[in-house]
């Protein structure tokens, strides 16, 4: 009986979130699969397909994805030494401001790029100013540019999650003995720290890709007509055509593709053991000690600052201003710093059914958001104990738990609609299936990141504690969950943020008793007048704001949990 | 813990697959829909029931849900098709007939369903707008035709919606399309490209980022727009405003008309209330509540049109029309060989 205790709970571990999978995901996919392939869809005919534009929307998905994972890399990694390795002051603001980004609707970021370095924005204007320049010199939205930009401005904060996690909980002592050995710093690195970085660097590195490989809104919005994705033709395909059967079939190859990719990335990582220790947070850093250090990390901060925080601090500055469309004859377009579209969200000019109070769209994206972080870190964390105590991860686990990522929004958002919207009543429901929804999107993050958290905890912990008479069902408590406290903190922040800027399937089940901030935000975009432009910009700030304190109290969370561990 | 979640997932797929609620009227909209608040309650108080409202996405995304929901409707009303996809509606035979009695108070021109079982309930023309105060200061003309755009004196000034992303970008192709002919299309949209017209996805980007004339203080003094838009630009404007800082160009064939649809969902359990909410719609108080919250015109003809509109917008006298049959079988050709065209 007792050497089976540990099996059944695997079991029972794996249950749960196998269960909700099939459930949420795979029968609502199944069903609308079937819709688009089975029999008796003579309704949804399929016209000629242009493998033109296909083919070419597949090899740029590609090449974006590629150039975008890399950028990004290029700047997360040193970023992930900075916050991996060293104290600094100011160092919890600027990772939350660095995290910030990641809720943002692409409407907003697009907006908050126009203002910084469109045709007229600030830094255009500055520069045509300063060397008395007729036309803009800056022209960079509507590129390949603007894409790579805006795809580095959203996932950077992957890879600094990711591995600045795993980079601050490496076991020094081996570093350490390199170079007591008389190895160059360079050289530890190259041959120590970058090998045992691998399986994380590798892992945050998928995850970015498959964001940016189903990149939807930024494609469409910062990239202008000229490119086209597989998500984007897939949306193309579903909402102007009708042509479900191509949606279908790209969605498949869609699929295809991230099975493949996340298979291959396994293969790389796999029997790579980190020798990461469980680390009390903050033990690993340091204060930067030599001039060269000094040097970078004031560099590598002012960077993430101009990178990640400025386009936020100009959405912020946007939301104050007031728009002046008055048909004047004035050399610059005039603004004012004024309160009036904030004041201006609570006021509903036309009695409309549909105004929606800031503080109930603030509200429910609080409820949808904090739903969906329950879900998914009780989901992440079962399959997680599940896959790894015995002692190996399972790589079809593994596999098939990206394929949410992986999943076009209209697809799983078409799917929803066929199986759970079968009958007047059904709708009542939405609300409840949104944080499902949100959760199943974020589960890849959230496992990713606790996984190695869990698999570092070495197994004679457990023995030495059930030695010393700690009973069986509390070693998770006494044990692992502490160790894990950090990750699941992080995990928890992003299921937290992308259930607040998810936007894609939500819009298939959004009630409008229910509205979100992002579906706010939408709703004044539609309409012309500065007065709602200036209302977006306005809610836009207020997620943002919100966000942030979220965020840093999700962050207490863990450095009270230190205080408590180190005393 | 783990038996909360399950007892959660079971319950929820549980109450989600029975449980019926007879007294609700649901309405499934487009994302833009909007009316006043006691217009509704009045008539909820009056028939005794709750009318609920989904807003479902665009016309195409309401047309997709309204046909994978065809044997299991999960609404009673659908509003929002318009004239681009309304064949498609028909023969997809979503909507019962209903002869409203308030259908003779339409003018026949937006009767595009001889069957009456698609009711027009307005109609808003797609325009481009431009910024007075760039043409007045250039001393520049107006451009009098679609032709005209094309002339070198307003290279670069231009930014049109994708056609394959957005509703205004679809309609300003069919325009061209009504204009110079399914030969004729594509040599003008190459003489655009060529005269640097800037191609966005939607038309939020076009207006608020590329426009000129907007808030958001664009680089381009013409886009393709609503015919409303200038009347939006006063009534939302920051400061009092006298006069639109845009004005639509509506020569011949320059603005394409939307125009949108309600019906009555096959296999509706309250055909009886579905034809009461109609009337509603089809009413002149509800008319009348209409252009200020969707900025499109009522289309019934005894509805008065606010004042706002009537001093801010240009209406054409000759709109772009094409066959609704036609556009719904050649919408994909179209826009496939448009994108082959203009997205290189």
């Amino acid at each position: 009986m007792k050497k089976t205790v540990f099996r059944d709970q695997h079991f029972l571990f794996w249950i749960i979130p196998i269960l909700f999978l099939l459930g949420f995901y795979f029968f609502p996919m199944a069903s609308i699969f079937w819709r688009t392939f089975g029999t008796g869809t003579n309704a949804l005919t399929t016209n000629q397909v242009n493998w033109t534009i296909t083919g070419k929307a597949i090899g740029f998905t590609f090449y974006q994805a590629l150039l975008s994972t890399f950028y990004t890399l290029l700047i997360g990694i040193p970023a992930s030494l900075l916050f991996g390795r060293f104290s600094f002051r100011g160092k919890n603001i600027l990772r939350i401001l660095s995290t910030l980004p990641f809720i943002f609707p692409t409407v907003v970021v697009a907006a908050g790029f126009n203002a910084l370095i469109g045709p007229n924005g600030w830094l255009n204007l500055l520069l045509m100013d300063m060397f008395q320049l007729s036309t803009p010199p800056i022209h960079l939205l509507n590129s390949i540019t603007a894409i790579l930009i805006a795809h580095v401005f959203y996932n950077t904060s992957i890879v600094i999650r990711v591995v600045g996690t795993a980079w601050e909980q490496l076991d020094r002592k081996i570093e350490n003995a390199a170079r007591m050995l008389g190895a160059s710093p360079w050289n530890v690195f190259r041959k120590i720290t970058f090998p045992l970085l691998f399986p994380s660097i590798s892992s945050a590195a998928i995850l970015v890709f498959l964001f940016d490989f189903t990149s939807f809104g930024v494609i469409l919005m910062m990239g202008g007509a000229k490119y086209t994705t597989i998500e984007v033709e897939i949306y193309i395909q579903t909402m102007q055509f009708l042509n479900l059967k191509m949606a279908g079939i790209l969605s498949f190859i869609q699929l295809f593709f991230t099975m493949l990719l996340t298979f291959i990335s396994l293969q790389i990582s796999q029997g790579k053991q980190i020798p990461i220790v469980p680390v009390i947070g903050g033990e690993g850093s340091k204060k930067p000690n030599t001039l060269y250090e000094k040097v970078f990390v004031f560099i590598m901060a002012v960077v993430l600052v101009i990178l990640l925080v400025s386009p936020t601090a100009a959405l912020l500055l946007k939301s104050l201003l007031s728009y002046s469309t008055k048909d004047l004859s004035g050399v610059l377009p005039s603004w004012r710093l004024s309160s009036e579209n904030y004041s201006g969200l609570f006021i509903n000019d036309r009695q409309s059914l549909f105004f929606v109070p800031p503080i109930t769209a603030v509200k429910n994206s609080m409820l949808y958001a904090a739903g969906s972080m329950v879900i998914s870190i009780m989901l992440g964390t079962f399959i997680v104990f599940g896959n790894s105590s015995a002692g190996r991860s399972n790589k079809w686990i593994d596999l098939i738990i990206m394929l949410p990522l992986g999943t076009s929004a209209v697809t799983l958002g078409l799917g929803y609609l066929t199986v759970f919207s079968t009958s007047p009543n059904s709708i009542r429901w939405f609300p409840v299936l949104i944080p499902i929804v949100h959760a199943i999107i974020s589960l890849p993050f959230v496992i990713r990141i606790i996984q190695p958290a869990v698999q570092s905890i070495p197994e004679n912990l457990h023995h030495a504690a059930v030695t010393l008479g700690v009973p069986k069902h509390k070693l998770w408590r006494i044990i692992d969950l502490p160790l894990i406290k950090g990750p699941l903190i992080t995990a928890a922040i992003y299921a937290f943020a992308i259930s607040l800027g998810e936007f894609g399937a939500t819009s298939f089940l959004a009630r409008p008793e229910y509205p979100t901030m992002p579906l706010a935000i939408y709703r004044y975009l539609n309409l012309p007048g500065a007065e709602n432009y200036g209302k977006a910009m306005a809610m836009a700030a207020i997620l943002l704001v919100i966000c942030g304190i979220a965020f840093i109290t999700i962050e207490r969370l863990q450095i009270k949990n230190k205080g408590l561990n180190s005393k | 813990m783990k038996k909360t979640i399950f007892i959660f997932a079971a319950g929820l797929l549980l109450i989600a697959a029975c449980s019926q609620q007879p007294n609700n009227l649901i309405v499934m909209t487009h994302d833009s829909f909007a009316i006043s608040e006691a217009i509704i309650t009045a008539f909820e108080e009056e028939n005794n029931i709750k009318v609920v409202f989904l807003p479902s996405g665009d016309a195409g995304s309401i047309l997709n849900r309204a046909i994978l929901s065809k044997n299991a409707p999960v609404a009673d009303i659908l509003y929002g098709i318009d004239n681009t996809y309304l064949s498609r509606a028909i023969d997809e035979n979503l909507f019962e007939v209903y002869n409203a009695p308030l259908l003779a108070e339409i003018p026949d021109e937006y009767k595009l369903d001889s069957k009456n079982t698609a009711i027009p309930i307005d109609y808003g023309d797609v325009c481009i707008n431009y910024q007075k105060r760039f043409f007045r200061e250039n001393n520049l003309d107006l451009p009098t035709s679609l032709k005209d755009l094309t002339d070198p004196k307003y290279a670069n000034l231009l930014v049109v919606e994708n056609p394959a992303t957005s509703s205004p970008g679809l309609a300003f192709l069919l325009a061209t399309i009504a204009e110079f002919g399914e030969d004729g299309y594509l040599e003008y949209w190459n003489d655009l490209k060529e005269n640097g017209i800037v191609v966005v996805n939607d038309w939020e980007t076009a207006y608020y980022t590329n426009f000129s004339g907007s808030a958001g203080k664009g680089a381009q003094p013409m886009v393709v727009s609503y015919g409303t838009s200038p009347a939006a630009e006063v009534i939302f404007s920051e400061e009092e405003l006298v006069e639109s800082p845009t004005a639509s160009l509506v020569e011949k064939n320059m603005c394409f008309r939307q125009i949108e649809f309600a019906g009555i969902l096959k296999g509706t359990k309250n055909r009886i209330l579905a034809e009461k909410f109609i009337d509603l719609m089809l009413s002149a108080e509800f008319q009348e509540d209409i252009p200020l919250n969707m900025f499109v015109f009522p289309a019934n003809r005894n509805a008065v049109i606010p004042q706002e509109f009537l001093d801010n917008i240009q209406l054409p006298e000759v709109p772009a029309v094409l066959e609704t049959d036609k556009i719904a079988e050649m919408r994909e050709t179209w826009i496939g060989s448009w994108r082959e065209l203009m997205l290189q």
